[in-house]
């Protein structure tokens, strides 16, 4: 998800910012975050990266509005003889794909600047997948000689000054020691070759996915006319990105120039802003919304959401990358009819509630054991390493890989989060009686999960009454149990018995072992049970 | 004189152990209380507390500072002082070398030299070419220093010193633990001028031994109680807190959640907190390049998953890839070992597909579903973050369901739940079209909150699942915002904190 910050002042010159706008805002399916004197917040879903500009947010909403409703039209000049991009089959390994435009007669102020290098950033970040699906490069098209080629050569030989520096350096040289180098390095460190935009004279304008050249690739106030090219993966994804800086520069006031792109013997023109053509029925849309609409309502409601329609087809405009099928329209004709104007309305259908068999069993044990002053608490399944040797268990553990905490570990037993829980109460009133339902995990052929419950019982108190507990809850659950002598780790041996019921071994109790009381900063003696309830 | 009905009842509220305290109150100290009475220190105190309730007395208490034998004083108590020791030994040799005196003396570097300094101060001994000679007369040998008699005299109170006290307490303050100085609290009684009423009343002719004070079996089976008067207890007095067992609030407040939707005709849904990444992202049309599906966000598990319906995988793969039932689809090449890897579940949502898959093959494909429980994200641990969190998630499949319909369910499961006043605004996920955000209005801060996100199943998620486009509203609020709203919780660790002493104290849930 994106937050995006526009000025105040910008935004006002279109639409005043009142508090029945700051409603149709937030139904627009924009959430205002913040409003200062300067500045509105809004937060962007990673479905409308064409909302990321200032210059598309306002096509749209103005459009929403009523104020500008319908398709917006976008004039594309042919391309001159040598706008021509050469793409070289040696890219096709490591960034195959490159759409490219040009931009003329823009004005640029040190404002501008900035505002397009956000957007480049909003975009390499949301819909580019951290550069890694999508990445952009614009240029300043007096330094330049066209035609341009695409390629890809081995990373000493490309040699050129990085952006933000002073001296030439290597390929491999601004992956280690370029700042925007190593942050994403991991996306071409593995290649034998390194993608490059050349011009017409050989000179690098850019390594891509990385970084412009000082030199070929920056804009400055005196720019006028810019080449773009977006690179990457996914050649649609990387159409419409170039759709989404195209138009949008062009509500800056630029005209939009094709490209020729020559893919060996495949030749493509970009961009191509012609609309997607969708098909939608009436009857559905009033079926899944709900609604009463007729034809005319539709296409009302369709042209605040900026498309156009005409006998059951709808045209999209070209930088939307969010329509897949008929119901993303029929969204968009929600929004437009206004969600806050819906009828909530609950069909006459009745049907049965049941609760899981299983969430009946736990609440049972819970209340039998709530009866008995137990108290219940309720941990992380998630635990740590240092947590499992405290405890004493010499078990293969389960650990979720790249934890950002050292909580890494998927609890093996209910255990070890109680004498956890002990450890960190030592201040409070003794007796502690403590139980917990919940599950743990045990790694056989697959990963088990196993529905279990602990007690422990710290203070002035001893395994007769645990024991006690053990007989009520087994009573009270109708099942005859056993109590045979075994050995575990956690507790003294010859007070350490495991349960039997119906000749199955359902859990142990016993008394802690001074040491695992020790490793835990336990003041108090303490015995703890922990039986499986799942096939109880 | 004639004694006022309130002060009489007073007077019978006095306990047995009151009625022995209250005329020694004069006394003021709690040793010599306990002295006259025979009581434990412990009954005194009490007995001072409840009279303090009754208003018969004020306590009030002050801090005193007193100088007690720290480890060395004890330690010299009874071997002496290093001086005394080294002051006997020069006396029986008169005249004995540095080095011998400090051997022969068993003293410590530390203690020789302070006894050295301590005599030579005193000109009980002189040292001419390290030799100890002894100056002091046969009485001043036999004499308590001050210091001895100080140290027999402890405990003693900081304030009260004798001149000479002060002048030893001086001298022995910087040596090693000779002596520490601690600081107790003195509890004073002083008699209120009901107290003084009391008092001056002859109170045993209205309250003694003959008024009963417990009532036993005993005086039960024999009537003896008949003609006699109880004494009257203080009811308002406060108390000790005591606490019950009791469910952890979070469960207090799920258990409620499930009554709502079983209310509302919904059934449970259950299962496993592990899930392939298949469930939890592909069968969801969650393309496989979603930043959520990233290690930094997701929990994965260095295992690979089984994915056993051959049927629902080629129509989740062609879904992804090209399209079904009228969509474009991502348009990617899905992998299926993408598909394998496994993690912990991220939403509940996992749950829905996986019920869907169910209704697959039954002939008439409806129901209303819920699930409750835990789910993960690859998070830090702080005030407003958390590896786990709970969400909540109900589906209802029926084939003429629509949008109305589910801002229906939505507004009469928020009220079941308490939240009177909402909206809702559009929203974003992959698997639903349309999808909204369900925003509550609090009334204290002035402020729409999320509550969650719901919206009707996108056909390329139901086609591959149920074998057909039906419609299917879901939605799943996280949980915790509202467990937090109403227990006021503010670091969103305290759900999972167990603190001993808040479950105890923390109130029930009660909507």
């Amino acid at each position: 998800m994106a937050n995006i910050k526009f000025s105040r002042k910008e935004f006002e010159k279109h639409v005043k910012i009142t508090e029945e706008i700051k409603e149709k805002i937030a139904l627009f399916g924009t959430p205002l975050e913040s409003l200062t004197t300067d500045e509105i917040e809004l937060e962007i879903f990673p479905n409308r990266p064409d909302l990321l500009s200032l210059q598309g947010y306002l096509r749209s909403f103005l459009a929403f509005l009523g104020k500008k409703p319908g398709l917006k039209k976008y004039n594309v000049n042919k391309p001159d003889k040598n706008y021509v991009v050469k793409i070289e089959p040696s890219v096709k390994n490591i960034r195959p794909y490159t759409v490219c435009a040009i931009i003329k007669n823009l004005k640029f102020d040190d404002e501008k600047i900035k505002e397009i290098i956000d957007i480049q950033e909003k975009l390499h970040f949301t819909f580019g997948r951290n550069r890694k699906k999508v990445a952009i490069g614009i240029y300043p098209l007096e330094k330049i000689k066209l035609p341009i080629t695409y390629k890809a050569e081995v990373p000493e030989k490309i040699k050129f000054i990085p952006l933000e520096m002073n001296q030439e350096m290597n390929g491999r040289q601004i992956l280690s020691r370029h700042p925007t180098g190593r942050e994403y390095a991991h996306l071409l460190e593995m290649a034998e070759k390194f993608p490059v935009f050349r011009d017409d004279k050989g000179e690098v304008l850019s390594m891509p996915p990385i970084i412009n050249s000082q030199l070929t690739g920056k804009i400055t106030s005196e720019t006028k006319d810019v080449f773009i090219e977006c690179s990457g993966s996914d050649l649609e994804s990387l159409k419409k990105t170039l759709n989404i800086l195209v138009t949008t520069l062009a509500d800056m006031g630029g005209e939009i120039y094709a490209m020729k792109l020559n893919y060996g013997d495949k030749k493509i023109i970009t961009p191509d802003l012609t609309p997607e053509k969708f098909k939608i029925k009436v009857e559905n849309v009033n079926k899944l919304l709900g609604l009463d609409l007729k034809e005319r309502d539709i296409k009302k409601l369709l042209a605040r959401m900026g498309h156009s329609y005409n006998k059951g087809i709808v045209e999209v405009p070209a930088y939307r990358t969010d329509i897949l099928h008929e119901v993303d329209l029929i969204e968009e004709i929600a929004i437009a009819y206004g969600f806050d104007k819906f009828e909530p309305e609950i069909p006459e259908v009745s049907t049965i509630g049941k609760e899981d068999d299983m969430e009946v069993k736990k609440r049972k044990i819970a209340e039998i054991l709530i009866g008995l002053n137990l108290l219940e608490i309720s941990s992380y399944h998630l635990v740590t390493k240092q947590d499992i040797k405290k405890t004493g268990l010499r078990i293969k553990i389960i650990e979720v890989l790249n934890s950002k905490t050292d909580f890494s570990v998927l609890r093996p037993s209910l255990l070890v989060n109680s004498l956890k829980v002990l450890s960190e109460n030592t201040d409070a009133k003794y007796p502690q009686k403590l139980f917990e339902i919940g599950k743990v995990f045990v790694e056989k052929e697959n990963i088990e999960e196993n529905e279990k419950l602990c007690i422990t019982l710290s203070g002035e108190t001893d395994f007769t009454e645990l024991k006690q507990i053990l007989d009520y809850l087994m009573r009270m659950l109708s099942l005859e149990y056993k109590i045979e002598e075994t050995d575990h780790p956690s507790f003294i041996e010859g007070r350490c018995g495991k349960i039997i019921v119906n000749n199955k071994e359902i859990g142990i109790l016993g008394e802690i072992s001074p040491s695992v009381i020790k490793n835990w900063n336990l003041k108090m003696p303490t015995v703890a049970l922990e039986i499986d309830i799942e096939n109880l | 004189m004639e004694i006022k009905e309130e002060v009489k009842k007073i007077i019978e509220t006095l306990s047995p152990t009151e009625r022995k305290v209250l005329p020694y109150i004069e006394e003021k100290n709690i040793k010599k209380i306990q002295e006259k009475t025979g009581l434990s220190d412990v009954a005194v105190l009490r007995a001072l507390e409840f009279l303090s309730n009754k208003k018969i007395l004020r306590l009030s208490q002050k801090k005193k500072k007193i100088i007690n034998l720290d480890i060395n004083g004890l330690l010299y108590i009874k071997k002496g002082l290093p001086e005394r020791r080294l002051l006997n030994l020069v006396a029986e040799k008169k005249s004995v070398r540095l080095e011998d005196a400090k051997n022969l003396s068993k003293l410590s570097d530390n203690e020789f030299k302070a006894a050295l300094g301590a005599l030579k101060k005193k000109a009980l001994i002189n040292l001419v070419n390290g030799k100890i000679l002894l100056q002091a007369s046969q009485e001043e040998i036999s004499k308590k220093s001050l210091e001895e008699q100080f140290l027999e005299a402890l405990p003693l109170e900081l304030e009260k010193l004798k001149p000479e006290q002060k002048l030893a307490f001086q001298n022995l303050k910087n040596r090693k633990k000779i002596i520490i100085i601690e600081e107790k609290k003195e509890i004073n009684a002083e008699l209120t001028d009901l107290g003084k009423q009391i008092l001056s009343q002859d109170f045993t002719k209205i309250i003694d031994e003959k008024m009963i004070e417990r009532l036993t079996p005993e005086i039960i089976k024999s009537g003896g109680w008949k003609g006699k008067k109880f004494r009257r207890y203080d009811i308002t007095s406060p108390l000790p807190k005591i606490s019950g067992g009791k469910r952890h609030f979070v469960n207090q407040a799920i258990d409620y959640a499930r009554k709502i939707w079983i209310e509302m005709g919904f059934q449970e849904m259950t299962g496993s907190l592990i899930q392939s990444s298949f469930w939890n992202f592909d069968a969801l049309f969650t393309p496989q390049d979603h930043p959520a599906r990233e290690m930094q966000d997701t929990f994965f598990i260095d295992k690979k998953s089984e994915l056993k319906n051959k049927e629902i995988i080629q129509k989740v793969k062609e879904a992804h890839e090209k399209g079904i039932g009228g969509s474009k689809g991502w348009r990617y090449k899905w992998k299926e070992e993408e598909a394998r890897k496994t993690l912990l579940r991220t939403h509940t949502t996992c749950l829905s597909g996986q019920t869907l898959a169910k209704l697959r093959n039954l002939k008439e494909k409806k129901g209303k579903y819920f699930a409750i429980g835990k789910c993960f994200r690859n998070e830090t641990l702080d005030w407003s973050h958390s590896f786990e969190f709970n969400q909540t998630e109900g589906i209802v499949i029926d084939k003429n369901a629509n949008f109305k319909h589910l801002l229906g369910y939505l507004k009469e499961f928020f009220k079941k739940m308490g939240f009177e006043k909402i909206r809702f605004t559009p929203a974003y996920f992959p698997y639903t079209e349309p999808s909204v955000e369900i925003n509550w209005w609090h009334p204290e801060k002035k402020v729409w909150l999320e509550l969650g996100g719901a919206g009707i199943f996108r056909p390329e998620l139901t086609i591959p699942l149920l074998g057909e486009h039906i419609p299917v509203l879901a939605w799943g609020p996280g949980f915790d915002r509202i467990l937090m709203d109403y227990y006021n919780i503010q670091d969103i660790r305290e759900l999972y904190k167990n603190d001993i002493k808040q479950l105890r104290k923390i109130k029930f849930w009660i909507k």
